[in-house]
């Protein structure tokens, strides 16, 4: 092994120089930039000055923004948890082979997947609609009351539905994907010991997903904080309950875009990074932490 | 054992990367830095006739964004009067999506267009940046005569400035159901006061029927609403001075009217332009559409079952005897003060909105609702009776609306923010029947911050 690796030094910085090129102008230099506006601040009258942190520590204490961090959490809460155990029992009744027509289920499970989200955002508001939408219109037929979807109580639940309906094939393919890299021989030591499917998946298959399942749910935290698409698309049906702080990243696009503070916007987005990156660390120390030697 | 994901470290790393991806609207917005170059020229000594001449007859391609549809027929007609100019229309967005891309160019110093199709109201939120290309020096003046007075009011800038060429308008009139009406036995009502009983009685008959539907979302028609009750919620004078008064006496009297009836539930607030609102229309939930000139055309296009059914009459009115009207809507051509090209892009601006065949496209082709005061007087144009109101010359109602507008209402410097504190204040309040005075309050003080911060003088309103 360790001769393989022995390679003529000059040649890794050639292979990762298009990478690093392309790294450092089209994110870090962006990246460097935006967290320069944000030490600034720019007015309608009377043009940029410098404030240093100042756009910081009005974010740190705007409720606005407060609130959306807060809202996005809650998603983060109810929303995950469905998304995740829905793609892992899709993934171990896939693995198991019972499943008749399996790749036709697969495939109908990835597919929203494939379907943009605005379109996919679109669809459900319409779905969702209380007057001439179907699930109002079959309430109607049988004289029960109208589904309130698109109310203040039920609007997260709304979203959490959407985009559940998006991300569950994603990753279910990735569980599914580490499902099979399972050797059968553990399979057949399993069955030799008597263990029925339950116990296989229960003892071997569910503790072999744990890293797959922890990069799901990274990737489950990002989407999350950065819910952005299906809010503002839905804020066009129902503005009264939607408003233009209702996610943080939401906030940060109506304060760049509606109000002309690109300065704060920045800071913003910086901040809201920030707590992405905390979180996400946090839940890689407590995975790995459990993670058996 | 399976190896999805590689080491912690190189995960945690991934992680880093992915995450510092949440300030990707950070990393977006650096289109938006850089300083904006002033390459036009402010001052007023008006062109010579040889330098036009000139320019209208050198090779050049102007870049016009526009969502006027099918508008390559009046570009036709210039291109037909100055071979050597192109004009390249590009579709931004209607409205606000265009204004968004438009700032963002703007700020970027490259990317913007030589003209764009911008609405009255948005005019001051791109004056206020130095964006628009003064028209005087242009011979822009000479045109005030050809447009109906307040159209030229709305372009024109506190020094007499003229910012852009008026292109079609929206004095606000009432749509409504006549077999509604008459299946209920109520008259078309003249004062709000008869609107408001008609509200109340046509519900009463009706539980599945509004009156009207006041959109939670629409700061537009407050606007006009607001407008034809003389209220002046906006007074600007010098570029940093602000007068804002969205809840003095006349908007109060406004909001107490139109929060009572959303209160009562006797009138609907759901968001227009929705596939709800459309359905709502097509369906016969609201006998009225209280709506700029531009409606009739609209309507006839959106709500095609209900064909035949609709006539149009004047908003109901505060004062019987002193019938006054607002606007919603309409738009103009704006010149970008960052053109290579400020003669020729000036000329066309002027053209396709006063050349006498170019304007009469507008209003028979995209069936636009004239700023010209020779169309609205054209026997042709106000004496159409279209089927879908029943053969109803509404042009020629609309027309005599136009006639009542007053032509000294003013808009913010920011209108964008305007709209989304309207929408989060008196749009919710009506959408949540709560106090709509109140949420006025609100609106002010929001607005009054929000003008603070962005370093304006902010006088109280008197």
């Amino acid at each position: 092994m360790s001769r393989l690796l022995a390679r003529p030094r000059s040649a890794g910085p050639l292979f990762i120089a298009p990478f690093m090129v392309l790294f450092l102008l089209l994110f870090l230099a962006p990246l460097g930039y935006a967290a320069y506006l944000s030490l600034f601040q720019e007015k309608l009258v009377g043009g940029t000055s410098f404030v240093g942190l100042d756009n910081y520590l009005a974010a740190v204490k705007d409720p606005q923004l407060r609130e959306g961090v807060v809202r996005v959490a809650t998603f983060f809460v109810i929303q995950v948890p469905v998304m995740l155990l829905l793609a892992l029992l899709f993934a171990l009744a896939l693995d198991s082979g019972l499943l008749r027509l399996a790749k036709v289920i697969r495939l109908g499970i990835f597919v929203p997947y494939a379907v943009p989200s605005v379109v996919a955002t679109l669809m459900w508001g319409y779905l969702y609609g209380p007057d001439f939408g179907p699930f109002a219109q079959l309430s109607d037929k049988l004289s029960l009351p109208a589904p309130h979807f698109l109310t203040d109580s039920w609007m997260l639940g709304s979203l959490a539905n959407i985009v559940t309906w998006e991300f569950v094939g994603y990753n279910m393919i990735i569980l599914y994907a580490a499902l099979r890299t399972i050797p059968t021989e553990l399979y057949e030591a399993a069955a030799l010991d008597g263990a029925g499917s339950w116990r296989i998946a229960w003892s071997i298959k569910i503790p072999a997903l744990r890293p797959a399942l922890t990069l799901t749910l990274l990737f489950s935290v990002i989407g999350s904080f950065q819910l952005f698409n299906e809010p503002s698309l839905l804020m066009k049906i129902v503005p009264d309950v939607i408003d233009s702080s209702y996610t943080a990243n939401l906030y940060a696009y109506t304060l760049a875009f509606t109000s002309q503070q690109i300065n704060y916007a920045a800071a913003v987005s910086f901040l809201l990074g920030l707590v992405i990156v905390v979180i996400s660390y946090a839940f890689l120390l407590t995975a790995n932490r459990r993670r058996p030697a | 054992m399976p190896r999805i994901p590689a080491s912690p470290a190189a995960l945690s790393r991934r992680l880093l990367l992915t995450a510092a991806g949440a300030a990707s609207l950070g990393a977006a917005l650096t289109a938006c830095g850089g300083g904006g170059s002033d390459s036009g020229s402010s001052s007023s000594k008006p062109v010579s006739q040889a330098d036009i001449d000139k320019a209208m007859t050198t090779p050049t391609e102007l870049t016009f964004w526009t969502w006027v549809p099918e508008i390559a027929a009046e570009i036709a007609l210039f291109e037909k009067k100055y071979p050597a100019i192109k004009v390249k229309a590009v579709n931004a967005g209607q409205g606000t999506p265009e204004y968004t891309k438009l700032r963002t160019a703007l700020k970027a110093g490259s990317g913007a267009p030589d003209l764009v199709q911008i609405e009255f109201q948005a005019i001051p939120t791109f004056t206020i940046t130095d964006s628009l290309l003064d028209l005087r020096p242009y011979g822009a003046s000479a045109l005030k005569s050809q447009f109906v007075d307040w159209t030229w009011s709305q372009v024109s800038g506190s020094d007499g400035e003229v910012w852009a060429i008026p292109q079609d308008t929206g004095p606000m009139g009432m749509l409504y159901r006549q077999d509604i009406f008459d299946k209920h036995g109520i008259e078309v009502p003249e004062t709000w006061d008869e609107f408001a009983e008609a509200a109340r009685k046509l519900h009463k008959a009706d539980p599945d029927v509004y009156l009207t539907n006041l959109a939670a979302n629409q700061v537009a028609a407050w606007h006009g609403l607001l407008w034809q009750a003389g209220s002046k919620p906006y007074v600007t004078s010098g570029k940093s001075d602000i007068t804002i008064s969205v809840d003095d006496a006349v908007s109060k009297k406004l909001g107490a009217f139109w929060g009572a009836l959303a209160q009562e539930g006797v009138i609907g607030v759901e968001p227009d332009f929705t596939d709800s609102w459309y359905a709502a229309l097509n369906k016969g939930k609201y006998a009225t559409w209280i709506v700029g000139a531009w409606g009739p055309a609209f309507l006839s296009g959106s709500a095609k079952d209900t064909a035949g059914k609709w006539r149009a009459a004047p908003m109901p009115q505060w004062d019987a005897a002193k019938p006054s009207a607002g606007n919603w809507g309409g738009s103009t051509t704006a010149v970008i003060r960052s053109t290579k090209n400020p003669i020729a892009a000036a000329e066309f601006a002027k053209f396709l909105n006063s050349d006498p065949e170019s304007a009469k496209l507008f209003a028979t082709k995209q069936f636009f609702f004239p700023a010209t005061k020779a169309l609205l007087a054209d026997a042709s144009f106000s004496g159409a009776t279209p089927a879908f109101y029943g053969g109803q010359k509404v042009n020629e109602v609309f027309a005599g609306i136009s006639a009542q507008v007053d032509p000294s209402f003013q808009w913010p410097p920011f209108l964008d923010q305007v709209a989304t504190d309207w929408t989060e204040t008196v749009g919710l309040s009506l959408a949540r029947k709560t106090d709509t005075v109140a949420a006025l309050a609100s609106w002010q003080t929001r607005i009054t911050t929000f003008a603070k911060k962005q370093g304006f003088t902010v006088k109280a309103a008197t």
